[in-house]
């Protein structure tokens, strides 16, 4: 059995998982998810990205959660669980990233301004092996 | 109220909002032949037939505008198709109302339909992990109604809104569709039976999201110099289309993307949704206070009340008081969604824009009979499209 992520180069996978994105050699801005073809910046325009770390923590910026199962593409294990979803502003640039809340980690468990932190689990499992993706979990003190 | 550089609505039409076992051509069929009949202009002479696209029905969805020039049969006439999700009517009319302005032509028909299958609206079929569309469904099993719901609270934690405001938007809009031959529900809904309804993204309730509909609506445009021509000077006019995109950074999130593009504003004068009506009243030259009534995309009840403020009808915060104290209820000072919106219509996307202006038109003409706004002069519509497009259309009479 492997782990691999859900997809190539949005998250690092090590002890303190990060996001990944495009942060253009040019100017600096960054932007996720990464993949871009030219800087965000229309005043800049530069081809030349590079796939860098953009942070790891924030806090909400708002959430739901899903109390029925997503359409296809999105696969769910048998019986559906419901899970919860957040949209948090990222340190240190502020852009607002959406993800799933960790598992057991519910809407009501969280408010807006929280603080939270990105964790990498196994977002669907079948005989291939694990596909992880990242999640938003309550940030652990310390 | 008149100028050169308007296009006048000689007609609108549509084919009624429901579920219906007819086909995608047919809907749109319904909708042209009641606006061409409406406008008194026969099919032979539009020599310009723009086709809002759906994605849901194959190619004939692709290639609307020629789907719907041969259903009604070939003339010859120029065809132009285009798509832009919900948005998509505005570019469409936009479109028409180009030709008229350039002199290309003087006698336009706008059409769009849709079916559209119950449930969440999914992306495409098949392995597509280059769309953004497939990957936010994929990834996080992001659905519309989780973007909706992200505003919402957003709203409740900021302002103090509550579920019974966001119910009281449903309770308003079904009192204001009951009479709307072309609206799919008419009954009333009142705050208890929408809290009542279960949670399906949290805090929105089922009754608080609109349904996906099957549908089609139409309209007629003409030069001003033509209609003077017909002696039909009095009709309602087309003075400004907003069919804006974000610029960067793009500080809002919505459907399908994973992030902003830096920090997060507000609901502010600053955001993308702010600017489609900005754009609006700009190339109007008017103002929000100008408005007598308006026709929002309320996707969600929670997302009305952020389009009163992106409108500028009230400052951000402001929207809940605005509802209670009555002044977007018919009778108020600014109604808005006199036609029951998409909580009496559901969702057909391409067509909602076009729907939104035939509303308008029936409002400034002073027919719309039990939904009618006393003494409309100017209306306003606001809709967003997915992929960032914006879509305003100020009629004027």
């Amino acid at each position: 059995m492997t782990a691999r992520p859900a997809v190539e180069g949005w998250f690092s996978t090590g002890a303190v998982p990060e996001l990944l994105g495009d942060r253009c050699a040019a100017c600096g801005v960054v932007s996720f998810p990464p993949g871009r073809s030219a800087c965000a910046d229309p005043a800049c325009g530069s081809d030349r990205l590079v796939r860098d770390p953009i942070g790891r923590a924030g806090t909400v910026w708002s959430l739901t959660d899903a109390r029925y199962q997503p359409p296809a593409p999105y696969r769910a294990a048998e019986p559906y669980e419901p899970f919860g979803i957040a949209a948090v502003a990222v340190e240190p640039h502020g852009i607002v990233v959406l993800g799933q809340l960790a598992h057991g980690v519910s809407v009501a468990d969280l408010a807006v301004g929280d603080r939270v932190e990105l964790v990498v689990e196994t977002l669907f499992a079948d005989e291939s092996g694990d596909e992880l993706v990242w999640r938003w979990a309550p940030e652990v003190a310390g | 109220m008149t100028s050169r550089d308007d296009v006048v609505v000689l007609g609108a039409g549509m084919h009624p909002w429901g579920k219906w076992d007819r086909s995608y051509a047919d809907l749109g069929v319904h909708a042209a032949r009641s606006a061409l009949a409406d406008a008194g202009v026969d099919w032979p002479d539009v020599q310009l037939i723009v086709g809002g696209e759906s994605v849901r029905n194959g190619y004939p969805g692709y290639v609307a505008g020629a789907t719907f020039a041969h259903a009604l049969g070939w003339t010859g006439a120029r065809i132009a198709s285009c798509y832009a999700a919900c948005a998509t009517g505005a570019q469409a009319i936009q479109t028409a109302r180009a030709h008229i302005l350039a002199g290309l032509c003087d006698v336009a028909l706008v059409v769009a339909a849709d079916r559209v299958p119950k449930g969440f609206l999914a992306p495409n079929a098949g392995d597509r992990p280059d769309d953004p569309d497939w990957l936010r469904f994929r990834l996080v099993g992001a659905s519309n109604p989780t973007y909706f719901a992200l505003y919402a609270r957003r709203r409740m934690d900021l302002f103090g809104a509550t579920s019974a405001d966001f119910a009281a938007v449903k309770a308003k809009n079904a009192r204001h569709g009951l009479h709307n031959p072309n609206a799919r529900y008419r009954k009333e809904v009142s705050v208890d039976e929408v809290l009542a309804s279960p949670v399906v993204a949290d805090p929105l309730h089922l009754l608080d999201i609109c349904a996906t509909s099957d549908g089609a609506a139409a309209v007629v445009l003409t030069s001003a110099d033509r209609a003077q021509r017909l002696d039909r000077r009095a009709e309602v006019r087309v003075r400004a289309v907003s069919t804006v995109s974000p610029t960067f950074p793009n500080t809002e999130i919505d459907m399908p993307d994973f992030a902003t593009e830096a920090a997060s504003g507000d609901v502010s004068a600053g955001s993308f949704r702010a600017s489609i009506a900005r754009a609006a009243y700009e190339e109007a030259g008017i103002g929000p206070e100008d408005v007598s009534v308006a026709e929002v995309y309320d996707l969600s009840t929670a997302y009305e009340l952020d389009w009163y403020e992106h409108l500028g009808l009230c400052a951000p915060g402001e929207a809940e008081r605005l509802l209670r104290d009555g002044v977007t209820t018919l009778g108020g000072a600014c109604p808005v969604n006199p036609s029951g919106g998409l909580a009496c219509f559901g969702e057909a996307p391409p067509a909602q824009a076009i729907a939104q202006v035939c509303e308008l038109t029936w409002q400034l003409r002073g027919t719309a009979g039990a939904r009618q706004v006393e003494g409309a002069t100017v209306g306003i519509s606001a809709n967003q499209g997915l992929f960032g497009h914006g879509s305003s259309v100020v009629v004027v009479r």
